[in-house]
């Protein structure tokens, strides 16, 4: 356990994390404008992959795969939003059921669509291999990852900070009651918010297929880690996913380097921890 | 209205459905009809794996017209999701419903230890063709009467494996194996033929079945071993070799035979050229049987045959020997167990025969993975080429059965790791 | 069509007394199904008397369940522990195990409220399956654990309709025990507390260690599902515990209506028919389970239980409008 050690699995760590920040931003801006629970999130992220792959099949071209797939997995939330959701009002239970079964729909369109196979993106020669950095080996792709996350979230905060939109979507953040006094189209805002959240988990899908598969199950298997990255980061703070991908990309990769026999539980259990002690996260408002 | 407690006719319909829906049993039993139920993950991570084995049985029935010996086959497949509690639900309703003669299938050794019990308690014969579990056929074989394995069973390629790798040279390894029974099994039998001819093993590392990002755990690789064994399953087989080269490690690589399988050779790039790995079958296997067997397949299906295929083609052969002994008619569990146990076999893989626990005794090849030209193809491929054969190994090694078996089941702690550091 | 309360309980009565009657002439999936859909309606019913009667509505209620079943296969396999009489012993520790789970998570989760109580019982959840599939020195990790065989003391559990009444049985008294409760002083103020948390404060209620107690009896009759779960199957994986049936047992909950406990199991009935059953008739049934998710939300707010009372409302429309609801 030398310092050789420690950087590589603390870059794996962040790089893991910053694959789950593009997932749960989405996640917690959704929670944040609109208080919901979104269970189909790891759908979304699954289909993104999912027409990833059939844009690289028709197109040979990933680069276009990127923002296609993300595109229409943004329309399928916005449809999601507009037509069901709306409908049941504030009602968390009511949402979550619904979401999940949005979810269970989705998983069985893409089987049908897909097929049960395991898949692969196959990312470009540019970003396979490794780099080379005194001695130690950075694969590219990893690389990638933490670039995308950066640029993803730069791009948010400067829309939330700098935009007028952002500022409306912050308002409503905050009190949607008088976000709408002052004249706000609250429901205008949650439209765009969850059709932006379906965005970046479908761009996370599809960043995430290269590293992770594409196959079914996925989406189940990687809801409950963005889960707690929200949860860890404080339920509507775009800060806090940061920081909470951050958290949970390191805990979950040190945790299984060095306590394997209970790695899923250094990820969960700080979680609770946190909950226990500030329930609305680390820069969760109340 | 807050206590509604009480029921409604929404009540009575529901359960009525219920009992409806699923009363309406196949109770027309032709004396004919051979009812097979075949167990395989069909959705999730071991799709892939499992139409592979469904394939290969599929395509002896097809080769025979459907029928053994004058028995209709009816071949009913179930997906088990891979998961250990939906193969056993499956398989109750397998048995309890569609009334099958016998189970065939299961993937993970996992999901053949749980089978196994539902073949005992409904006294249906299961033949795992796939799950190696070794207490299936070791000390847990007079708990499954039942229960005959036509695969292999999961330490059985890796003693003799363990020896060659003493015999070139290697003096210290690493382990890096799926974390579940297979994994301890493959491991553990590796490490055991490998420490009694002198090597050592330094390091053995777990990560859990279904991990994708191996992150975490290349990294832990120790710097100063010769070699690294590897036992991966599903998925994880590919992104393992692409990650440990990514990750810039050049040591020799051998492998459990799921490493390699020709099930994910094909998707996988030259990092895994001169990878070894030990199995009972290999696509590569030059003999006029296999070529033939492999040719065929790929026309069928577009991919080169699996050790998954195979197995499933060739238990398909199996049981269509036994039929063809009892004229086309079912004998009952016990006998059929009995008849198929005595009987010898030259299946695709090579000689097949018994062994008293209901093994198969077979040949393990070792495998060298090349790019090359095969039985006529124009394309340069990965192949699995054969570079030595131990003829007729059984499940017990040179180690005797009676010794053998006094040793408790390999686990995550057996055999300790007596060189870890 | 509308009963009153004691024409209620008649009705219930007939149909587990139907139940225990058909039993011998239904086919043996059948009665493996009913069995099924029995113990998870357990788990409903106790999910039922958070969400439908204290308003909690918990994402980790598999918890429970797998504390029990993990139990009993443990106790089972390592210390050949209740696989005789002492499976009654079993039945009481799971019981005390669920409650015992119940009673650490709800210090955690009891002060939180709506969606921060959904995900606090989901990451508690998600605590649980995250020893069961690593532990592996306790819990067998992915590969679970594997029991012998069903418990036998005179009678044999191992045959499919035996252990059907036995389960009938527990469920039964479930039943009973939890429908006294509702209809106990306690189980009155839960009521309360769900409609005016605020109110039932100023009156002098304590009403955090009401929704705790509720919080710990719902964990306990969850340990007992466990229990018997885990020789229905004779196998326990980390399967029992996902996100998965945590999410199911709430929506057995609101598919048969919160609030009715027998509607729970209704709703229990209907996931067991979709997932085991029509899962292996037709490819496509995911569709189905999803669709059944997304209707009941839009178009069933008082899930099948609430249908005669919509029925009647409709109705009574249809008399006149002028005619006033007696409620």
């Amino acid at each position: 356990m030398n310092t050789q050690f420690w950087l590589i699995q603390a870059f794996n760590g962040i790089s893991y994390g910053a694959l789950l920040f593009l997932l749960a931003s989405g996640l917690t801006l959704i929670f944040g404008v609109m208080r919901i629970v979104n269970l189909s999130h790891g759908a979304y992220f699954l289909l993104g992959g999912y027409v990833a792959l059939s844009v690289i099949a028709a197109t040979g071209s990933w680069l276009l795969a990127l923002p296609v797939a993300a595109a229409v997995v943004a329309v399928i939330g916005l449809l999601m939003e507009r037509i069901f959701l709306r409908r049941v009002g504030f009602d968390p239970l009511r949402q979550v059921l619904l979401t999940v079964g949005f979810a269970f729909l989705f998983q069985q369109a893409a089987l049908d669509i897909w097929g049960g196979d395991n898949l692969d993106i196959t990312p470009p020669d540019m970003l396979r291999g490794s780099t080379v950095l005194g001695g130690l080996h950075f694969p590219m792709y990893r690389i990638f990852m933490i670039a995308t996350a950066i640029v993803v979230g730069t791009i948010l905060w400067l829309m939330m900070e700098k935009t007028r939109a952002g500022a409306m979507i912050r308002a409503a953040v905050d009190d949607s009651e008088m976000a709408r006094g002052v004249g706000i189209d609250t429901s205008r805002v949650s439209m765009f918010i969850f059709a932006l959240g379906a965005f970046l988990a479908g761009l996370g899908g599809v960043v995430g297929g290269a590293f992770l598969g594409v196959y079914p199950g996925l989406d189940f298997e990687i809801l409950p880690i963005a889960f707690a990255v929200v949860i860890i980061g404080g339920m509507g703070s775009l800060t806090g996913a940061a920081v909470g991908s951050l958290i949970v990309g390191l805990a979950d990769n040190f945790g299984k380097a060095l306590f394997p026999e209970i790695s899923y539980f250094t990820l969960y259990a700080p979680m609770v921890l946190i909950l226990a002690l500030k329930p609305t996260g680390l820069f969760g408002r109340e | 209205m807050l206590h509604k407690l009480g029921g409604s006719c929404s009540w009575m319909v529901v359960m009525g459905c219920l009992a409806l829906g699923v009363s309406v049993s196949r109770t027309s039993a032709a004396a004919e009809e051979l009812r097979i139920g075949f167990v395989a993950p069909m959705t999730g991570g071991f799709a892939q794996v499992g139409k592979d084995m469904s394939n290969g049985f599929q395509m002896y029935l097809d080769e025979v017209g459907g029928s053994f010996a004058g028995a209709k086959v009816k071949f009913i497949v179930e997906d088990s999701e891979a998961k250990p509690p939906v193969a056993v639900r499956k398989a109750e309703k397998l048995v309890l419903q569609d009334k099958v003669h016998m189970l065939v299938g299961g993937l993970l050794a996992s999901t053949g230890y749980a089978l196994a019990p539902v073949s005992t308690r409904q006294k249906t014969v299961y033949i795992a063709s796939v799950p190696s579990a070794d207490d299936l056929t070791q000390r847990q074989s007079a708990d499954y009467p039942y229960v005959i394995r036509t695969g292999w069973s999961s330490s059985q390629p890796s003693h003799p494996f363990g020896e060659w790798a003493c015999q070139q040279g290697y003096k210290r390894i690493v382990t890096i194996g799926a974390d579940f029974a297979f994994g301890y099994e493959v491991v553990g039998g590796f490490q055991r033929a490998f420490e009694s001819c002198g090597g050592k093993v330094i390091q053995k590392i777990w990560p859990p079945l279904g991990t994708q990002d191996f992150g975490p755990y290349i990294p832990t690789l120790k710097k100063d071993a010769d070699a690294i064994f590897t036992l991966m399953a599903g998925p994880m087989s590919l992104q393992f070799p692409k990650q440990l080269a990514d990750a810039g490690i050049k040591k020799p690589v051998l492998g459990g035979g799921t490493s390699y399988d020709e099930f994910v050779l094909p998707s996988m790039g030259d990092e895994v050229h001169g990878h070894v790995s030990a199995l009972q079958y290999s696509a590569a296997l030059d003999t006029p049987k296999n070529a033939a067997f492999v040719k065929k397949y790929r026309e069928k299906y577009g991919k080169v045959p699996s050790y998954y295929s195979e197995s499933n083609y060739t238990t398909a052969q199996m049981i269509h020997e036994v039929f063809k002994k009892t004229g086309g008619k079912w004998p009952g569990a016990q006998k059929f167990i009995e008849t198929l146990s005595k009987m010898k076999f030259d299946a695709v893989r090579g000689p097949v025969h018994f062994d008293d626990m209901r093994n198969p005794v077979q040949n393990v090849y070792i495998k060298k993975i090349e790019r090359k030209k095969m039985f006529g193809y124009p394309n340069d491929e990965l192949w699995n080429t054969v570079t030595k054969t131990y003829p007729n190994v059984s499940q017990f090694w040179n180690y005797g059965k009676t010794e053998f078996l006094k040793q408790p089941v390999y686990s995550r702690d057996y055999p300790p790791c007596k060189f870890c550091e | 069509m509308f009963l009153t309360d004691r024409g209620k309980l008649w009705t219930v009565f007939v149909i587990v007394l139907a139940l225990a009657i058909l039993a011998p002439f239904a086919s043996a999936y059948v009665i493996l199904l009913v069995t099924q859909a029995l113990i998870l309606a357990i788990l409903a019913m106790s999910l039922d008397i958070l969400l439908g009667f204290t308003g909690l509505p918990s994402l980790g209620q598999a918890a429970y369940l797998g504390m029990g079943a993990y139990l009993t296969a443990i106790l089972a396999t390592r210390y050949d522990f209740g696989l005789g009489w002492s499976f009654w012993v079993v039945i009481v520790l799971g019981i005390l195990i669920g409650a015992a789970t119940a009673a650490l998570f709800g210090l955690f989760a009891i002060r939180a409220a709506g969606v921060s109580f959904l995900m606090i019982t989901l990451a508690l959840g998600m605590c649980v399956w995250g020893l069961a599939y690593r532990w592996n020195s306790m819990t067998g990790g992915d590969n679970g654990i594997n029991i012998p065989a069903r418990p036998k003391f005179g009678i044999q559990l191992a045959d499919g309709v035996t252990y059907y009444y036995l389960v009938l049985f527990f469920f039964v008294m479930s039943l009973a025990m939890l429908y006294v409760l509702i209809k106990s002083p306690f189980g009155r103020s839960l009521v309360g507390i769900r409609e005016r948390e605020l109110r039932m404060r100023i009156l002098g209620y304590n009403t955090w260690l009401h929704k705790y107690i509720a919080f710990v009896i719902a964990g306990g009759f969850g340990g007992l599902a466990g229990v018997l779960w885990a020789h229905l199957n004779g196998i326990v994986s980390p399967q029992v515990v996902v996100l998965a049936t945590s999410v199911d047992a709430l929506l057995m909950v609101v598919l048969g209506g919160p609030g009715t406990l027998v509607g729970g199991a209704i709703g229990a009935a209907v996931v067991v028919f979709l997932r085991d059953y029509l899962s292996t008739v037709v490819p496509w049934w995911q569709y189905v389970l999803g669709g059944v998710y997304v209707l009941t939300i839009l178009y069933l707010p008082g899930g099948l239980m609430g249908i005669p009372a919509r029925i009647r409302r409709w109705r009574e429309e249809q008399a006149g409008p002028g005619q006033e609801k007696k409620r």
